[in-house]
């Protein structure tokens, strides 16, 4: 098991007026994703578990490629990892803001 | 021990247990301070089906129908619920849960109900008999389990050998007394070396709680950590939203 | 994407445990207790080199149906086959306790929920915390019948990946009503477990077309295993369980002699039965053999044998 975290700068706060949300089933081939408004305004931050090691530099890699197109300042994800793909991880963490921007 | 010997050393004042079809067990027996107690059970090692169920659920039914408020002894060596297309075609769901809820309506009715494990049982067998009654007593030779620890392995995909290793260091998942003690299940074992009818002589004569205690036993035990709490949690913030 | 669809227009198959329960309750109403970000999750996962979920795949709280309130726990089929462990249990067992005390304190119509909706997709006892998820079925059981002796109603919603196994099985039949949609299977043991153990000629396992006849919802309704039948949306689980909330029979000894005469009868005419076909051939049902392959709507129309409507649960 691995668990680990991937920090960011974002240029704007994530918009919307939720709290939390959450998407997605730790399920083979899949994750769950759970946000939260909590830090400042231009942070993000995405808390990983994960029984598939050794792939901790392709997630960071991914986690800051979404940190850079989505810009999701003031966010926490935290991550259930069941063994997902990064197209998969990038759709959720996509998934995921898109609900914090939806009416509550 | 045999069957035999059993209730010799529970019902030394005389039974009239009798074997049936489906390895069912029916009857009545004497004990102390009680007058006359209604036993059922399964014996044999026989797997629990839809004929078994039905057949004991009927004997149970008729006891609360009859009014006596007589305690009621469940003998438990089973296995586990019958492996068979035709059980579970005809709604074996349904047979286990209407024992299930004939020993519960038991207690409603004001009769004290005790499983006494002396052989094995396994999962919806456990459920429906040993696990169904107020109390649980665990006698030698009794082997109570999910499912054996093989078969775990097989599902969860952790070699035996270490399996083995953990059950040392955790109650939460191993087969045996011990492990169903810890975490609640199992409320009391008794040792060959005493005879058992003043043990349930003892046992019936307790007051029991009106509601399940389980939880907060495998906490006491430390078997189950965290059930009673979360289950307080939950209730608790239920309340909170009324 | 099912983030594009409204709630109650998901497909309860393809839903998750959180939003079937959106769909099936009234718009915003829900108030989730011990949510996923509490992190209230499994200890005894990592062992094992499993990773949890948040909610440790149970969403358990209260909402309105109808306008009524009402308590719900909705299974995540998908996380660890929506199996019960130690807080997955617990957090069930907490809601019914709940239900029950609301009642007393002044009758289903003040505190308390007017019904418990289980939203059940399982495979029964999660192995890896095997003595505590046999418990919890234990304890759940007990409550469940303490809480439809207190007057409220306790259905059954089944229709997920996991259907209703093992401990899940019997939990259900101890509900006071049962919905079931085509996708749902309800049984006891497994059909692989029934394979490995009794072999290949008692239960082929792949033969999903057997485990349908033996298992599925088909079979269920039509022998009274089951009340309500659906096509699987979740509209049409709401509209159901409106239906049947007033219709649940209160527990006790009148409705358990009913139901050990419904067993009875049901061994004595069909106890020699080894597939659906049978049952349906002695029960006079048009076309016995088709019966499993026909649309949901010629299925709907079929007269149930006698027996198989009933208040005895």
């Amino acid at each position: 098991m691995e668990q680990f975290q991937v920090r960011g700068t974002a240029k704007g706060r994530a918009g919307g007026d939720r709290h939390q949300a959450i998407t997605g089933v730790n399920a083979s081939g899949n994750l769950e994703v759970l946000v939260e408004r909590v830090l400042p305004e231009h942070e993000c931050l995405v808390d990983i578990i994960t029984a598939v090691t050794g792939f901790r530099g392709i997630w960071e890699a991914v986690i800051q490629e979404f940190f850079e197109r989505s810009s999701p300042g003031g966010l926490r994800f935290s991550i259930n990892d069941g063994g997902a793909r990064p197209d998969t991880v990038t759709l959720r963490l996509m998934q995921s803001v898109r609900l914090m921007e939806s009416a509550p | 021990m045999t069957l035999d010997e059993i209730l010799a050393s529970l019902f030394p004042s005389g039974h009239t247990v009798e074997s049936g079809p489906s390895g069912t067990l029916h009857g009545t027996a004497k004990v102390d301070g009680q007058g006359e107690v209604t036993v059922v059970g399964i014996a044999g090692g026989t797997p629990l089906g839809v004929d078994g169920a039905i057949l004991l659920a009927g004997h149970v039914l008729a006891v609360v129908e009859a009014g006596s408020r007589a305690p009621i002894v469940v003998l438990v060596d089973t296995a586990s619920q019958n492996m068979a297309r035709r059980d579970e075609l005809l709604g074996l769901n349904e047979y286990l849960a209407h024992l299930a809820k004939s020993l519960a309506l038991a207690v409603v009715h004001g009769h004290r109900t005790v499983s006494v494990l002396f052989g094995h049982a396994a999962a919806g067998a456990f459920i429906a008999m040993a696990l169904s009654s107020q109390s649980l007593v665990a006698l030698p030779g009794a082997e109570p389990s999910v499912m054996d620890l093989p078969s775990i392995s097989r599902v969860t995909k952790l070699p035996l050998e270490q399996l083995k290793e953990l059950a040392k260091s955790t109650p939460i998942f191993a087969p045996g007394v011990e492990p169903l003690f810890a975490t609640g299940a199992v409320t009391e074992t008794w040792a060959a070396d005493q005879p058992f009818a003043p043990r349930l002589a003892a046992l019936l004569q307790q007051p029991v709680a009106t509601s399940d205690l389980r939880d907060r036993i495998g906490l006491e035990r430390k078997g189950r950590l965290l059930a009673q709490k979360i289950a307080e949690r939950v209730a608790a913030e239920a309340a909170a939203h009324a | 994407m099912s983030t594009l669809l409204q709630p109650h227009e998901l497909d309860w198959y393809e839903a998750s445990a959180r939003e079937r329960v959106a769909g099936l309750l009234d718009p915003k109403s829900f108030v989730e207790f011990l949510g996923p970000e509490q992190r209230v999750m499994s200890p005894h996962l990592a062992q094992f080199d499993l990773t949890g979920a948040f909610d440790d795949g149970i969403v358990v709280g209260g909402g309105r149906l109808d306008g009524q309130k009402v308590f719900v726990a909705s299974q995540e089929g998908r996380f660890l086959g929506g199996a019960f462990g130690e807080v997955h249990g617990a957090k069930l067992l907490g809601l019914l306790r709940a239900a029950r005390d609301g009642a007393g304190r002044g009758g289903p119509e003040r505190d308390g929920p007017r019904a418990v909706l289980l939203l059940l997709d399982t495979g029964g006892v999660r192995l890896q915390e095997a003595n505590a998820g046999e418990l919890a079925i234990s304890e759940i059981i007990r409550a469940i019948l303490e809480v439809r002796s207190a007057g409220i109603s306790v259905l059954a919603l089944v229709g997920g990946r996991a259907g209703a196994f093992g401990g899940g099985g019997i939990v259900t039949a101890c509900c006071s009503r049962i919905i079931v949609s085509e996708h749902a299977r309800v049984s006891v043991s497994g059909p692989e477990v029934i394979e490995t153990n009794k072999g290949v000629e008692e239960f082929d396992s792949k033969d999903r077309a057997l485990v349908w006849r033996i298992c599925g919802a088909r079979t269920r309704y039509l022998t009274g295993g089951a009340d309500r039948y659906l096509k699987g949306s979740t509209a049409d689980f709401r509209e159901a369980t409106i239906a049947l909330i007033p219709h649940a029979p209160p527990f006790g000894l009148a409705a358990l002699k009913a139901e050990q005469q419904r067993l009875t009868e049901r061994l004595q005419h069909f106890g020699d039965c080894r597939d659906a076909p049978e049952i349906w051939r002695k029960a006079g049902l048009p076309e016995p053999e088709r019966i499993a392959d026909i649309t949901d709507d010629a299925f709907l129309v079929i007269q149930r044998p006698k027996g198989a409507d009933h208040d005895a649960r």
